[in-house]
């Protein structure tokens, strides 16, 4: 190659609800997604954040990718206004309920066909709403390229990526060449704040690129939830289902009961045995004060 | 695209993450489970061990419950590499078609695992909270989302292995066998192993540091309802025994019982613990906010109708230093160091 041509980036983000508004229904027991308020994913933030220091410092054209419903829009319109030069929305009615290994084949062939050149994919290390962090890894994998999770610094040298990262209480700094990808985490890059003017600006002009799974040369059946190995049984409220078993009596009695009933739970965190059964023992059974 | 790679019920399999053998028992959590599930399925109870020199984890995973254990003993093993432990896992798994692979969502598991699931074209589900059996012989695994709001129940019908990675702390591990016997298989390591594209220049350990309240499995917290500074107190008593990490609310850091750094809510820490103990806090909603996946919240109030008690799995209704003193007690006779 002569001159180094400019970094081409490419940012996967993921529209998600705002947890704390998150509308549950509980008399029917279902989730009210329709009416939960969107935001962009806070780690896909992060990962932005990084491309746009990497384009400040090298130069570089970031383009984002979210796949999702039309309103999804809102986050990629976000996304230019903090500093992307283009944006993508894959969305597609027959891709809904994809799980991570379709929606990982899914953004890998939409990366083939738009961005083919790209050097650096960025995804957040995890999504608030699914939190499963196995969409960016597989789509390394889909892609035969190299990935490195949880990044938490990264630094480009010619074609050669550095890649600092905590991981499971070690500190590790990682090289890959690139074309690869990084996962970043929120614990680098604090996303730069938008000013509501800019938001304006980006609502107002900015176009966004629409792709369906045709235009992305895809089938139905490879696609969605048809094509997903993994099935949702169930979903349930976590408070809807707490038990909510009321103790009353004196503390003595009730902390017996709790190692009575939770005992297992109790030693399986505190990773210590400890005794089943202690009925018997007659030690003081005053209580302090 | 759909053939079945296995018949079902004839091994689950473990990955062995022994790295930070010592903090995370996460695969003996694993294969105690795994024991307690297989008979459903007819199914060994195996684990995959790659590393060098690792014959002490594999005595150890014998001990506790391994029936079989897959071991890639080679100096070229000696760090922990996805692109390496995916080849030879993927390898494996092709062999011996395990039913079921089951990983510890560590940060390695967790980077690990999509990938193995990818190559397999399987399904995968992430830091599952729960693993039954159902009627059908399929696993379901339980995992939550939405910061723990929601819970769901997912299968992997068709595809195998049913992959999962699996929370540290959601089972218990079985007790140090020395008398169990099991059967070790080594997995030679292929000459034509590809040189990983990802390079590690510089690992070391992270200097031993305080676990943080944000990192902690259990989480004391105390609210105005302890009533003293004296008695807030005991709840550090009561955390060291637990190996537990003390949470406040903003009246107890405003009246100096407990530092800044205690402070759980908006204006403090987000918190994910597995177990949580709130004694004396009302529950507003500036603090609630920031309690995430706890699956077993505990709550003790003098106040039955106190929005802590209602969100609470267990509602104990006491005076939270009598309780706290009484837990104390309790925590000292049963443990058996
Ligand atoms: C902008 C803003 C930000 C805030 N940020 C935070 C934050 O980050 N973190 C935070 O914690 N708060 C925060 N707050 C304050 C929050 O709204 C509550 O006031 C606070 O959480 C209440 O703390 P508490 O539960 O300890 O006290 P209280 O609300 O006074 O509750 C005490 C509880 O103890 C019980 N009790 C009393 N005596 C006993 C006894 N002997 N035994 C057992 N139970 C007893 C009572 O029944 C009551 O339920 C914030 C508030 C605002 C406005």
């Amino acid at each position: 190659m002569m001159d180094s041509p400019m970094l081409k980036l490419v940012v996967c983000v993921k529209q998600v609800p705002m947890v704390s508004e998150l509308p549950w229904d509980s008399k029917t027991g279902t989730l009210k997604r329709n009416m939960a308020e969107g935001m962009m994913n806070p780690a896909c933030k992060h990962a932005l954040e990084a491309a746009l220091e990497i384009k400040n410092s090298h130069g570089a054209h970031i383009t984002t990718l979210s796949m999702g419903p039309p309103m999804a829009e809102e986050i990629l319109r976000e996304s230019l206004a903090m500093g992307a030069d283009r944006s993508i929305l894959l969305t597609d009615p027959r891709m809904a309920g994809a799980d991570t290994l379709i929606t990982s084949y899914t953004l890998a062939h939409a990366i083939a066909k738009e961005c083919p050149d790209f050097d650096l994919i960025l995804c957040g290390c995890q999504t608030s709403d699914s939190e499963t962090a196995q969409v960016g890894p597989q789509l390394a994998e889909e892609l035969d390229i190299p990935a490195v999770a949880y990044v938490k610094q990264v630094e480009i040298a010619g074609r050669r990526v550095r890649m600092q990262r905590e991981s499971d209480d070690f500190l590790e700094t990682l090289e890959m060449d690139m074309p690869g990808l990084i996962t970043v985490s929120t614990a680098g890059y604090p996303p730069r704040y938008v000013s509501l003017c800019g938001l304006q600006l980006a609502f107002e002009a900015g176009d966004i690129v629409r792709r369906s799974m045709d235009d992305i040369g895809l089938e139905s059946a490879d696609v969605g939830m048809q094509a997903s190995p993994t099935r949702i049984l169930d979903v349930y409220s976590s408070i809807a289902r707490k038990k909510n078993i009321v103790l009353k009596g004196t503390p003595k009695k009730s902390v017996e009961t709790l190692f009575d009933q939770f005992g297992d739970k109790l030693s399986g965190v505190m990773a210590k045995d400890l005794k089943t059964h202690d009925h018997d023992r007659n030690d003081d059974d005053r209580e302090d004060e | 695209m759909t053939e079945k790679m296995n018949k079902p019920g004839q091994r689950i399999c473990v990955f062995g993450d022994y790295r930070n053998y010592f903090q995370n028992r996460v695969t003996l959590q694993l294969l105690a489970r795994a024991r307690e599930l297989a008979p459903a399925i007819g199914a060994e109870v195996c684990a995959v061990v790659f590393g060098s020199q690792v014959s002490e984890y594999v005595c150890e995973y014998i001990a506790h419950g391994a029936q079989t254990v897959y071991v890639a003993d080679d100096p070229v093993l000696k760090d922990y590499c996805v692109e390496t432990y995916l080849f030879l896992a993927e390898h494996l798994i092709r062999q011996y078609r395990p039913d079921i692979f089951l990983i510890g969502a560590t940060d390695f598991g967790r980077e690990f695992a999509p990938r193995v699931a990818k190559r397999l074209k399987t399904g995968l589900t992430a830091d599952c909270i729960g693993l039954e059996i159902n009627a059908d012989g399929l696993l379901v695994q339980t995992a939550p989302s939405f910061g723990g709001n929601l819970i769901a129940t997912i299968i992997t019908p068709e595809k195998r292995p049913q992959m999962a990675t699996v929370r540290p702390g959601t089972f218990k591990e079985l007790p140090h066998n020395d008398a169990a016997a099991g059967r070790i298989v080594s997995i030679p390591v292929p000459s034509d192993l590809p040189i990983p594209r990802v390079r590690l220049v510089h690992s070391e350990r992270k200097p031993p540091r305080e676990q943080r309240i944000e990192d902690a499995g259990i989480v004391i917290c105390g609210g105005r309802g302890m009533g003293s500074r004296t008695k807030f107190k005991k709840l550090f008593e009561m955390a060291r025994l637990m190996g537990a990490e003390v949470g406040a609310t903003r009246p107890v850091v405003h009246s100096h019982w407990a530092d800044h750094d205690c402070l759980v809510g908006q204006a403090g820490k987000n918190i994910h613990p597995r177990i949580l103990f709130s004694l004396g806090v009302s529950g507003a909603i500036q603090h609630t906010a920031a309690i995430h996946d706890a699956d077993l919240i505990i709550a003790i109030n003098k106040n039955p109708n106190a929005a802590m008690m209602k969100m609470a799995d267990v509602a104990i209704v006491a005076d939270a230093g009598q309780f706290c003193s009484a837990m104390i007690r309790e925590l000292k006779n049963r443990i058996r160091e």
